[in-house]
């Protein structure tokens, strides 16, 4: 055990896993709250782009989009976000994993603004507030807090699903962890210590999220 | 249409106008974005007729490598989705169990397989279960693996759901139930599931549609999918990209078509009384119209209102 | 009503279950195999490559290559015709598990001869001496070998020897790796890298594709040698010993010749004949 973790920079591989997340979670809400902001505006054009978006995103597997979009948008589109090869590929992969979460995080918030009550609205609009305005100010707190749970479930699903960007780039813990077994043979050991550094990243997140959304449900 | 969303009246003159340009703007930046993707392609010679017209002129493209490979990922997705739902089921049933040791249980086998990434579930199982013991025969080894993290993974997912569900549920609902005199399983059971069920429907159907797609991670445990098949079909026809390209295709109208099948189908359970939703404003649907409150869910109508407040 | 829901739940599922079951059982004979054949016990199970022009790919209902050619003449002087192969797709990954679980009986899927590898499994062979080289646009003469990579995107398969390889060789290249050469090769095609690398026969064999013909070369400057064994079960020496006798008949006969030319030629691609036919090492 201490071989492999003197051998391999395994906390160096978790790091970017970290990175990875952060990033991608940041992209994926802003990308999401938009994306529902859409889904319900009164723009038509707005509600098609948003939910084509969903349905696009939503649907089609991440190890496809992983590498559609280094093979695809980098070498045959030619949009390169940074010059060395890795940290391009890094790049992409963080813009992949909010593009796709983006689709669930939207998804979550529309359930969110389901647990909304309808007077709600109806009391933003007579009371004389524009769409954005009631959106801002009624509809989006309370959608938060309805959603918290699934938005929970969105953001853990980010920091495991960052194992698939190893399809583009080595840097993170599965590309590590494969690159080990590729040397030393795979062990119980080896899946276990990754294993374990993944309950430890996402397991405080889950038990956050639940005794947050418990707290944090508006009361009715 | 005279549906109309709760979340905005009516457009006067003025909003009319800005919905106009903002139509305007959207597509627009569509097209141009399009135009640009199409360019590229074109300058990079992924447009070239020779890469794509095998999808339609020559029959072995679909008969030897894409429907065996849809086929497969069905398949593994079918029998995942079935176990899922009953893990589920049983496991969120288990974390609102009033016996504390059952939910204590309950509570660390979900936490554990809803942290653990499904990619290395199922190379454990392959590589460090299935193929060192003789559970399953050679060939359905991969199958099984796939299957394995794909049930326990995304049955944990529902686990949770079938708990936040009866969480999101007023209060009042449970305790009208006891007041009348139910214990707290049949509270449970005839009360807060059925409500709990319909009501965390949309997320459930965007769980089936993720272990379709996961599915798709069974190619790093040799199972032959519809990843795997359009990857050998790239290179056997040097066209790796629109084999891609059309995979994704394949998936997006596969779990597009999923997610509209579930909506029938809770549309037909609320129409049968089923889906008279407790959360005011998850409402149930008359017509079906994009500009609700939330899009699809449809619009709610007085007599829904009436069962529900 | 309540139970009417969950009967018709219930009834789903096992409908399911059922189509499902059926699906196994009619399956079973290729399941993930894709056989050939309909030989049940009788046909030997041999692993190659689904998706590598030129030594083992699939095309349509049919395999072609090197390998297969090669897997073919082997398994007829062990007494397995050719309808009774069964052919399994043998992903470099995972080759030590297929061949260790008895998934299959003997692989032939470019699979060099390493003093690691030789600690799981056993190889009968060599049948070829290939040797890593780079595969680059046919108008760019800027590559000529390993030393011109400098600044160049270079591209390969993650995890794979010519990945490791090339690292050690040019520290400083910029190196995409990707889980199939297919994908490398696309990229190439369309300008996004530069060359890429891995061994020479594998480089040949996309060359050769009508998609590619004149549109790619290999540049012919070999840093390796990859030693193309057929993997068995470790410690089968009578096995070893029938394939090596099989192969060398296969090069006395002419046949190892004319498969090489057939599968490898069409691209203009040549042989170091210094090194093959092979010498066969001793079986263990």
């Amino acid at each position: 055990m201490g071989d492999i973790f003197s051998n391999y920079d395994v906390l160096g591989a978790f790091w970017w896993t970290i990175k990875l997340s952060f990033f991608g979670g940041l992209g994926a809400l802003v990308l999401g709250t938009i994306a529902a902001i859409m889904r319900v505006s009164p723009v038509a054009v707005m509600r098609f782009i948003g939910s084509a978006y969903v349905n696009i995103f939503r649907n089609t597997p991440l190890t496809l989009l992983m590498v559609l979009s280094v093979l695809g948008v980098t070498y045959i589109l030619g949009v390169t976000l940074a010059d060395d090869i890795n940290q391009n590929a890094l790049r992409w992969a963080m813009v992949v994993l909010a593009v796709y979460h983006g689709a669930f995080v939207c998804e979550a918030l529309r359930s969110g603004v389901n647990t909304v009550p309808a007077g709600q609205a109806e009391a933003a609009r007579a009371v004389g507030l524009t769409f954005g305005q009631s959106m801002r100010e009624v509809i989006l707190p309370q959608a938060f807090r309805g959603s918290i749970a699934p938005l929970g479930s969105v953001l853990i699903a980010l920091i495991k699903n960052t194992t698939v960007a190893a399809v583009i780039v080595q840097a993170e813990a599965a590309g590590l962890m494969q690159r080990i077994i590729e040397f030393e043979g795979g062990s119980f050991l080896i899946f276990a210590i990754f294993a374990l550094g993944f309950v430890v990243l996402t397991m405080p997140l889950g038990i956050l999220f639940t005794s947050m959304s418990r707290r944090l449900a508006v009361k009715r | 249409m005279s549906t109309q969303s709760v979340l905005f009246d009516a457009p006067g003159p003025r909003a009319r106008r800005r919905h106009a340009i903002l139509t305007v703007v959207g597509v627009a930046l569509l097209g141009i974005l399009l135009w640009v993707v199409l360019r590229k392609m074109q300058s990079a010679g992924q447009l070239n007729p020779a890469l794509w017209e095998p999808f339609l002129t020559d029959r072995s493209v679909w008969r030897d490598y894409l429907l065996k490979g849809l086929w497969a990922t069905i398949k593994a997705a079918l029998i995942s989705i079935v176990l899922a739902g009953a893990f589920g089921l049983l496991f969120g049933i288990g974390r609102l169990s009033q016996i504390a040791p059952i939910r204590w249980f309950c509570g660390v086998v979900v936490e554990f397989f809803r942290a653990v990434p499904v990619l290395l579930m199922m190379i454990f199982a392959y590589f460090g279960i299935y193929t060192r013991t003789d559970l399953f025969s050679a060939s359905t080894a991969p199958l099984a693996a796939v299957v394995t993290g794909l049930t326990l993974y995304n049955g944990s997912v529902i686990a949770e759901l079938v708990r936040s569900g009866v969480f999101a549920l007023p209060k009042g609902q449970g305790e009208a139930g006891l007041s009348v005199g139910l214990t707290p399983s049949q509270v449970l059971r005839s009360v807060q599931l059925p409500q709990a069920l319909t009501a965390m429907l949309p997320a459930l159907i965007g769980q089936f549609v993720v272990i379709l797609k996961d599915s798709a991670l069974g190619y790093q445990v040799t199972y032959p999918e519809l990843l795997t098949w359009s990857k050998t079909l790239g290179s056997a026809f040097s066209n790796t990209v629109p084999a891609y390209i059309v995979a994704a295709i394949l998936f997006i109208l596969m779990n597009y078509a999923l997610t509209k099948i579930a909506t029938v189908v809770q549309r037909r359970l609320s129409r049968r009384g089923r889906a008279v939703i407790a959360t005011p404003g998850q409402v149930a649907e008359t017509v079906q119209q994009e500009s609700t409150m939330a899009g699809e869910d449809g619009v709610q109508t007085d007599a829904t209102k009436t069962g529900m407040r | 009503m309540k139970v009417r829901q969950f009967s018709a739940i219930a009834a789903a599922s096992v409908l399911a279950l059922g189509l499902t079951a059926c699906g196994d059982s009619a399956s079973d004979g290729g399941g993930d195999s894709a056989s050939g054949g309909g030989g049940d016990s009788s046909g030997l199970k041999i692993g190659i490559k689904f998706d590598q022009p030129g030594l083992g790919l699939k095309e349509g209902n049919d395999y072609t290559g090197l390998d297969v050619d090669v897997a073919k003449y082997v398994a007829k002087e062990l007494g397995t015709e050719e309808g009774d192969i069964q052919w399994v797709q043998a992903p470099s990954a995972q080759r030590e598990t297929l061949i260790s679980t008895g998934q299959v009986d003997m692989i032939f899927a470019t699979y060099s001869i390493t003093d690691k590898r030789k600690a799981t499994v056993s190889f009968a062979g060599p049948y070829f001496i290939a040797g890593q080289d780079l595969l680059v646009r046919a108008d760019d003469s800027s590559i000529t070998g390993p030393d011109s990579l400098n600044g160049k995107k270079l591209c390969s398969v993650t995890g794979s020897t010519s990945a490791e390889n090339v690292k050690k060789e040019v520290p400083g290249v910029q190196l995409q790796e990707f889980g199939t050469y297919s994908e490398c090769v696309a990229a190439l095609v369309s300008g996004g890298i530069d060359a890429l690398t891995t061994d020479n026969t594998i480089l040949a064999g996309y060359a050769a594709q009508d998609q590619y013909k004149g549109k790619l070369k290999v540049v012919g400057n070999t840093f390796s040698e990859e030693r193309y064994g057929v993997g068995i079960k470790k410690g089968d020496t009578a096995l070893c010993e029938k394939i090596n006798t099989a192969l060398t008949k296969m090069v006395d006969s002419g046949d190892w010749q004319k498969a090489v030319d057939d599968n490898l030629g069409p691209a203009g691609f040549k042989v170091d004949t210094s090194k093959n036919p092979p010498k066969f090492d001793t079986c263990p």
